[in-house]
This record gives structure tokens, sequence and C-alpha cells, in this order.
């Protein structure tokens, strides 16, 4: 699916990454957030070269990538306090933290009254911020984003495009795939572009 | 806002939704019946080593030798004589009078004794193996013409093969309930495993370890098994006494009466093997449970 692919992106970066549906975008992220592994070429992320990883060193690299998909990934059996709650659980922090952090984390999203909701219960710009809220939670080195504002209106974009670049200025390395070009034209970066799975523009 | 986190539920309990995947009614009543079927068994293999015992000590050989006209040519004499200088014999004992009348009383009466009847010489003889019967018998027969060797353990050893075989296969049953209990936490697995599917890639994706997700899978199977067993174990139990009650006037002893009498009359292997169910289903389920996830999560990245 994706082939000829080349690029970096510096620790701490910023980057669009654009193109037509069916373009690759999904497939690069998956391949970034460690959902596959390359069958050819070589992937270094946050240091580590993938190929040769053993499958065991994977979790801890994952654990420091957030990833807001497409179509949310939520638990739908777990609150949205638990949802939020769970990437800080599976890296062990202790529970007073993980309240103060999820706790904050969501007040800031605006979903304070709607902690013990079930993702059912959510509309769907509410559960994409519970995703958004999740993939941050965790203070990741690596932020992918795929279509972070699809279900957003403009005021919640834009508020999400200043966590990214607050996200961003502490340090983290971030990519946000998106069809929202209203949005790139307010935020110019770096960008890539995907056509039939090969890069054709990366500046 | 400040409460509602601890309205919530604690952390590191149903992550991944087992409440649901895991069904606590199916396999606890799988695995229950399982264990009741264990505890048959164990009593199965628990009676059978008893007989077995019981029986083999009493075939551990005697016999009896008649001598007819005892005191003529001290044939009886003779007869003891010839029986304890052989190397297979242990013990060789004429019975005595009052032991005769004993051994007739129930055909002749009281006072058999008195009846002038040419009574043959009774002698019970221990030994330690029963293999040269036909010879003992010949060389008596040539040396005291008309003595009589009656070997009646021959069916007590029939009798002892048929406990050992019974014993054989109470233990088989019990081999085939462990693999069927290991076959049915594998499937019920399996069964969580395909409905969390989407929630496992999840927690997988957010950095889940293999070990993380399989003690999940593993603790919940665990307590199910062991619950289920539990439940198998406790209702073992009034059969087992039952079992043992109609069982002990055959091991000689008598019919225990009372429950107390019942419980103390069932034999120790059972007291510690039924409690050990329990644990035994947990180590089941959560072995089980751990190898089966462990192998299908190889299939993620």
């Amino acid at each position: 699916m994706l082939h000829d692919l080349t690029f970096a992106v510096p620790e701490g970066g910023f980057r669009w990454l654009l193109g037509a549906s069916g373009a690759g975008k999904t497939s690069l992220l998956r391949l970034l957030q460690l959902a596959v592994r390359p069958t050819q070429g070589e992937l270094v992320l946050l240091g580590e070269s993938i190929g040769p990883a053993l499958r065991r060193r994977l979790p801890l690299l994952r654990r420091r990538i957030g990833t807001v998909f497409q179509d949310f990934r939520l638990l739908p059996h777990l609150s949205a306090y638990d949802n939020v709650a769970l990437p800080l659980r599976l890296a062990g922090r202790p529970e007073g933290q993980i309240r103060v952090d999820v706790s904050e984390l969501l007040n800031w999203v605006g979903l304070s009254r709607k902690l013990a909701a079930r993702p059912a219960e959510l509309s769907g710009g509410e559960q994409q911020r519970v995703a958004i809220a999740r993939a941050v939670v965790g203070r990741p080195a690596l932020l992918l984003a795929d279509e972070p504002t699809g279900n957003l209106d403009e005021v919640q974009a834009e508020r999400l495009m200043q966590l990214f670049h607050e996200m961003n200025r502490l340090g983290a390395t971030v990519i946000v795939a998106t069809h929202n070009d209203t949005l790139v034209a307010r935020h110019p970066a770096h960008t890539l572009l995907l056509q039939d799975g090969q890069l054709v523009r990366d500046d | 806002m400040t409460d509602a986190p601890r309205r919530l539920r604690p952390a590191g309990s149903d992550d991944l939704g087992l409440r649901r995947a895991l069904s606590d009614r199916l396999l606890p009543m799988l695995v229950g019946a399982m264990a009741f079927l264990a505890a048959l068994a164990l009593a199965g293999v628990v009676a059978a080593a008893a007989l077995a015992g019981h029986w083999q000590r009493g075939a551990a050989a005697t016999l009896t030798v008649q001598v007819p006209e005892p005191l003529q040519d001290g044939r009886l004499d003779r007869v003891l004589t010839m029986l304890r200088a052989s190397p297979a014999v242990l013990e060789a004992q004429a019975l005595s009078e009052s032991e005769m009348e004993a051994l007739l009383r129930p055909w002749l009466g009281a006072g058999s004794g008195r009846i002038a009847l040419p009574m043959p010489a009774v002698v019970s003889v221990r030994v330690r193996d029963t293999a040269d019967d036909a010879g003992l018998a010949a060389r008596l027969e040539s040396a005291v013409p008309g003595t009589l060797l009656e070997a009646h353990d021959r069916w007590l050893r029939r009798l002892s093969v048929l406990a050992r075989s019974l014993q054989a296969c109470a233990a088989l049953a019990m081999g085939l309930v462990a693999f069927v209990a290991v076959a049915m936490v594998m499937v019920a697995t399996r069964a969580g495993l395909s409905s969390r599917r989407d929630a496992i890639e999840i927690i997988h994706g957010l950095g889940a370890t293999d070990g993380f997700i399989a003690g999940r899978f593993a603790r919940r199977a665990m307590r199910l098994a062991a619950s289920g067993a539990l439940a198998g174990a406790v209702l073992a139990l009034p059969v087992l006494l039952g079992l043992t009650g109609l069982a002990a006037p055959f091991a000689g002893g008598e019919a225990p009466s009372g429950l107390w009498a019942l419980a103390l009359a069932m034999p120790a292997p059972l007291w510690l093997g039924l409690p050990a169910l329990p644990p035994a289903a947990a180590a089941i389920g959560w072995i089980t449970a751990q190898g089966t996830v462990r192998r299908w999560l190889r299939r993620l990245p």
C-alpha cells in the first residue's frame, strides 16, 4: 500500500499529513503508532529501530505514543473517566495522580459533568474530545491524530489546535492527518502530502 | 466534579469488560460438573485402592488343609511337620476343637463336638505365595494319602485384579476430567477473546503488555473455575458420605450411624482430595487462560 516513502520528523517537530482519501494517511499513521510493522524498509521511531526490535519492547514504545483515532476507538463498557485513565493505569501510575490528571484534562475539554458517562451516552463531538484527552493524558513523546476535528465545531477545533501547539511546545512531536483545509490554512506548518501511497511533498 | 471520580469503579478492575465476555454462569457450571465428576472418580480410586489392599491381604494366602483320620499313624503331625518344613509356608496351625466347633456351629448347631462323626482335622496355612499350590498338594497327597488342600485365594486374586483395574479406570476418569476442564477453559477463553477483540486491540495499542492482557483473562478464568469447583466439591460431599456409609460394611466395618461417624469413616485421601479440587481447578483455569491468550496475542504486532 505504502511505497517509496522516506522522511524524517525531528523530535519536537510538527507535521500536517495531507492527501486524498485512500492516499495512505491512515496506513502511515498505523505504522507510526506501531499497529503494524513495516514489511519492508526501515522505521526508526523514538530512537528505536522497529524492524529488528523485540516484540516485547513495543508496549513500552506504544506508551510514549498518543493517538487520536478517526473512529475514536473508545472502550464502550468504560466511562469517559476510565477511558481517559486507561493509558495511565497501563503505565502503572498511582491512582491519586491519575485522578488529578484525568479530571483536569476532562475539565479542559469541557466534559467535567460527563465523567461517568459511557461512550454510547456521548455525542460524536464529546466522544472525540474523550479520545483526544486519552491521547494526550500520558504526555506522549509522539502525538498522532487522524481527522481529530471531524466532529468538532470551529471553536473546539481551534482549541484543539492550541492544545496540539502547547504539546508541541512542551517537546512532543505532533503529526496531524486532516482534510480540514481551513484549519491547515490558518495554521501553516511543515506538510507531508501523500498520493497513492507515495510521499509527493515534504516541506 | 470533585466527588465524581470516587463514584467510579476502582482502579484496575474490568478494563477489558471480561465480566460479560467470560460469563459467570456457563463456565462455573461446567467446571462444577467436572469437579463433581472428579470427586466421584477420586472416591472410585480411593475405594478401589482400599478394597484391593483389603483383598490382597486376605489373598496373601491362606490355604486350608483337611487331614481325614488325623490321629491314625500320626497323620496330622506328619502333615504339620511337612508343611512347616516347606519354605513357602509362613505358618501352619491345626484348628483347635473349639475352633472346629465354631466353624461347624452354623451347620450342626451347638455341641457338634459331641456328635460322633469322623471329623477331619483342619490346618490353616499361611503361605508366602500360592504359586506352588499344586506341587504342595501332590507332596501332601503322596506322603499322607487322602489329604485335601484347598486354595481359596484364587477368586480373591481375581477380585484384586478387578479392583486394580477399577482403580486404573477411576484414575483415567480423573485424567479425562482434567483434560475436559482444560478444553472447556480454552474454548471459553477463545470465545472471550473473540468477543473482546476490539477492546484487546485498543488496550494493546495503548501499550498493554501480553502479560497484562493474559493476566486479566487468567484471573477471571481462575475465579470462575475455582467457584465452580467449590460448588461441585460441596455438592459431591453428601454423595461421598452416603457412599462411605454404604461401603463401610464391605471393608469389614459396621455401617456408621450419624453424620460424625460417617465423616470419620470417610477415608482420609478423600478428605484431602475434596478440598484440593477448587485450587486444582483454579490452577487449570489460570494456566490454560494464560497459555490461550498469550498464543492468541502473538497475532498482534
